[in-house]
C-alpha cells in the first residue's frame, strides 16, 4: 500500500466519521449521541475526563466492540457491518498503539515487529529483515532488535510498539495513551515520530490523551468528550482559551465543575447517622 | 468470547452457563483448527512444552506408581496364593485405568496450569487484544496449538508412564519380592491384549487430553484481567480438570468394557 494513497487531499471524504453513537457496557451509558469527524491526514486528539470512554471509541472504531446504534465509517466502511474476514482486512491498515505497548512477550523485539508481517504476508525472509529492520531504525531501535520484550524500558517498549504498528504502512494509526509513564526525554522521542511518521507518511493519527502539553505539540484538532456527547472541538490553542464551564475545567485542571468532585451518593448527614432536618 | 464482567445469578444459572461457553469455545477451536494448521512451528513448540516439560513429573510418579501398586497387590495376591499373577494384574491397572487417569491429573497440574496462567496473562496484558487488531486470529494462533498439543502429548506421556510403572513393578516384584522373572513377564504378555487393552488407555488418555486441554485453554482465555483472575482461573483448571477426567473415565470405561 503505498503512502501516497492516504496523504492529505487526496481525499476530501473524512478518514473516520462517527455519527450519533449511542452505547453501553454493562448497563451504563458511555455514548449519548456521540459524532464526530476525522479528516485524512490529521492528528487529532480525544479528551476528556478519566471514564467518558475515549478508549472505549478507539475500540469502536476498530470494531472490537459494536454500537447499540449510530454508525462509525473508517475508509467509507460502516464497520459494525463488516464481516470478520472483512473487519479483519480493514484492520490490516489500521495501526492500534496499546497503552501498555502488548508485545508478545514469547519473541524478541525484531520478530514483534515481523509478525504482522509473517502473518499476512509471503515475503521472504531477505525482504522481512529489510522491512522490520527500516521499521526500527525509524523508532531508533534497530540496536534493540535481539532483546526481549522484558528488558525493555517502558519508553522503548512503546517505541517497538509503535515499529510494529507501521510495519503495514497503515492509513490511520490509533495511539491509546501514548504519553502515560514516560520521561520527558522518552516523551518527546514519542512526540517526534507521531508527527514523524503524520507528516512524511501521510498516516492519519487519532490519540486519545490527558497531556495537554504533549497534546498541544502534536495536534492539530482536539475533541472534547464527557457525558457521552462532544462537549467542544477546535485546535488545541484555541480550545485551551475558550470560555465554556468544560474547557474551563478539564484545561484549568479545576477540581470541581460540570464533571463533579464527589461521585453520585446518598445524603452525607443521613449516611453520617443524623437524621435528615434534625438538630446536630 | 472476551472477559466482561458476569452478571450477579445463580450459581446453578452460572455453573450450566459456564459448560455452554465451554461447549461454544470448543465449537470455535474446531472451526479454527484448519486455519491454525499453517502455524505448525507453533504447534511443535507447544508439544514440546506440554510433553516434553512434562517428561520428568510423569516418568517419576509412573515409577512410584507401579512399585506401590507391586507392593499393594503382592500382599493382596498372596493371601490368596496368587502371587504369579502379579505382572498381569500391574500391568492392566496401570494400562487400562491408572496411566490415562494418573497421566491426565499431572498434566493438568503441570502443563494445564502453565497454559491457563499464560493465556491468562496474554488477555491481561492485551496481546490477544493486540493479535486481534493485528487481524490474527488469537483462536487460531494461540488456543489450538495448546488444545493440539494436549491431545498429542498426553497419550505419548502415558505411555512412558506405563513403562517406567512396569519398570518400577518389576523392580518390586521380581528383584524385591521374589516372583520370578519369568512367570512376571509370561502371564503379563500371555493375558494383556493389545487391541483391548492397552488401545483403549490410549483412546482414554486421548480423550483425558481433549477435557483437560480444554478446560486449560478456556479458563485462561476468559480469565478476568487481573492478578486475582489469572490466579483463580488457574486453580480452577486444576479442580475441574481432576473432576473432569474422573467422570470421562467412568463414562468412558463403561462403554469400553
Amino acid at each position: 500500500m503505498s503512502s501516497a494513497t492516504h496523504a492529505a487531499g487526496t481525499n476530501d471524504a473524512p478518514l473516520v466519521q462517527v455519527r450519533d453513537l449511542h452505547a453501553g457496557i454493562g448497563g451504563k451509558i458511555v455514548f449519548d449521541g456521540l459524532s464526530l469527524d476525522v479528516p485524512r491526514g490529521s492528528i487529532t486528539a480525544i479528551m476528556g475526563p478519566s471514564g467518558t470512554g475515549k478508549t472505549t471509541l478507539l475500540r469502536h472504531l476498530t470494531g472490537q466492540l459494536r454500537a447499540g446504534s449510530g454508525s462509525v465509517r473508517v475508509d467509507g466502511e460502516d464497520v459494525a457491518r463488516l464481516s470478520r474476514n472483512a473487519l479483519f482486512a480493514l484492520r490490516e491498515r489500521i495501526g492500534f498503539l496499546f497503552q501498555n505497548s502488548a508485545l508478545l512477550t514469547d519473541f524478541n523485539v525484531f520478530e514483534n515487529v515481523a509478525f504482522p508481517l509473517r502473518q499476512h504476508a509471503r515475503l521472504p525472509e531477505v525482504l522481512i529483515r529489510n522491512i522490520v529492520l527500516t521499521k526500527l531504525q525509524a523508532v531508533g531501535l534497530r540496536g534493540a532488535a535481539r532483546l526481549m520484550p522484558s528488558e525493555l524500558s517502558g519508553g522503548m517498549a512503546r517505541r517497538v510498539a509503535l515499529a510494529r504498528a507501521i510495519v503495514f504502512d497503515p492509513m490511520l494509526i490509533l495511539y491509546d495513551e501514548p504519553f502515560v509513564g514516560l520521561d520527558p526525554i522518552a516523551l518527546n522521542q514519542v512526540l517526534r515520530l507521531i508527527r514523524t511518521l503524520n507528516r512524511t507518511l501521510g498516516i492519519t493519527s487519532i490519540l486519545v490523551a490527558h497531556e495537554l502539553a504533549a497534546v498541544r505539540r502534536v495536534a492539530d484538532r482536539v475533541y472534547l468528550i464527557a457525558n457521552g456527547k462532544l462537549v467542544a472541538q477546535g485546535a488545541p490553542d484555541r480550545l485551551a482559551q475558550e470560555d465554556s464551564p468544560w474547557t474551563r475545567q478539564f484545561f484549568g485542571g479545576e477540581a470541581d465543575g460540570p464533571v463533579p468532585f464527589h461521585y453520585p451518593a446518598p445524603d452525607y448527614a443521613g449516611d453520617l447517622g443524623f437524621a435528615p432536618g434534625a438538630d446536630a | 468470547m472476551s472477559a466482561q464482567p458476569q452478571p450477579r445469578r445463580n450459581w446453578l444459572v452460572r455453573g450450566i452457563a459456564q459448560i455452554g461457553e465451554g461447549g461454544l469455545f470448543f465449537l470455535a477451536i474446531l472451526a479454527a483448527l484448519p486455519k491454525s494448521l499453517r502455524h505448525l512451528r507453533e504447534i511443535c513448540r507447544q508439544v514440546w512444552f506440554v510433553g516434553a516439560m512434562s517428561l520428568v513429573i510423569v516418568m517419576t510418579c509412573g515409577l512410584f506408581t507401579g512399585m506401590v501398586l507391586a507392593l499393594q497387590l503382592y500382599y493382596t495376591l498372596s493371601i490368596f496364593g496368587g502371587t504369579a499373577a502379579l505382572g498381569t494384574v500391574v500391568a492392566l491397572a496401570l494400562f487400562r485405568e491408572l496411566g490415562p487417569v494418573l497421566t491426565a491429573i499431572l498434566v493438568a497440574g503441570r502443563a494445564g496450569t502453565a497454559v491457563t496462567a499464560e493465556i491468562g496473562l496474554m488477555r491481561a496484558t492485551d496481546q490477544i487484544d493486540a493479535m486481534e487488531m493485528m487481524a490474527v486470529d488469537p483462536i487460531a494462533y494461540i488456543v489450538v496449538p495448546r488444545y493440539l498439543a494436549g491431545v498429542i502429548a498426553m497419550p505419548l506421556l502415558m505411555c512412558l508412564f506405563n513403562a517406567l510403572g512396569l519398570f518400577g513393578g518389576h523392580l518390586v516384584g521380581v528383584n524385591w519380592l521374589g516372583v520370578d522373572n519369568g512367570t512376571f513377564w509370561g502371564n503379563m504378555t500371555a493375558t494383556v491384549d493389545l487391541w483391548k487393552d492397552i488401545l483403549d488407555g490410549v483412546w482414554k488418555s486421548a480423550a483425558f487430553g481433549a477435557v483437560v486441554m480444554l478446560i486449560a485453554v478456556f479458563n485462561g482465555y476468559t480469565t478476568s484481567p487481573t492478578s486475582e483472575g489469572v490466579a483463580y482461573s488457574t486453580t480452577r483448571t486444576v479442580v475441574f480438570s481432576a473432576i473432569v477426567v474422573l467422570a470421562v473415565d467412568f463414562v468412558m470405561t463403561a462403554f469400553l468394557t
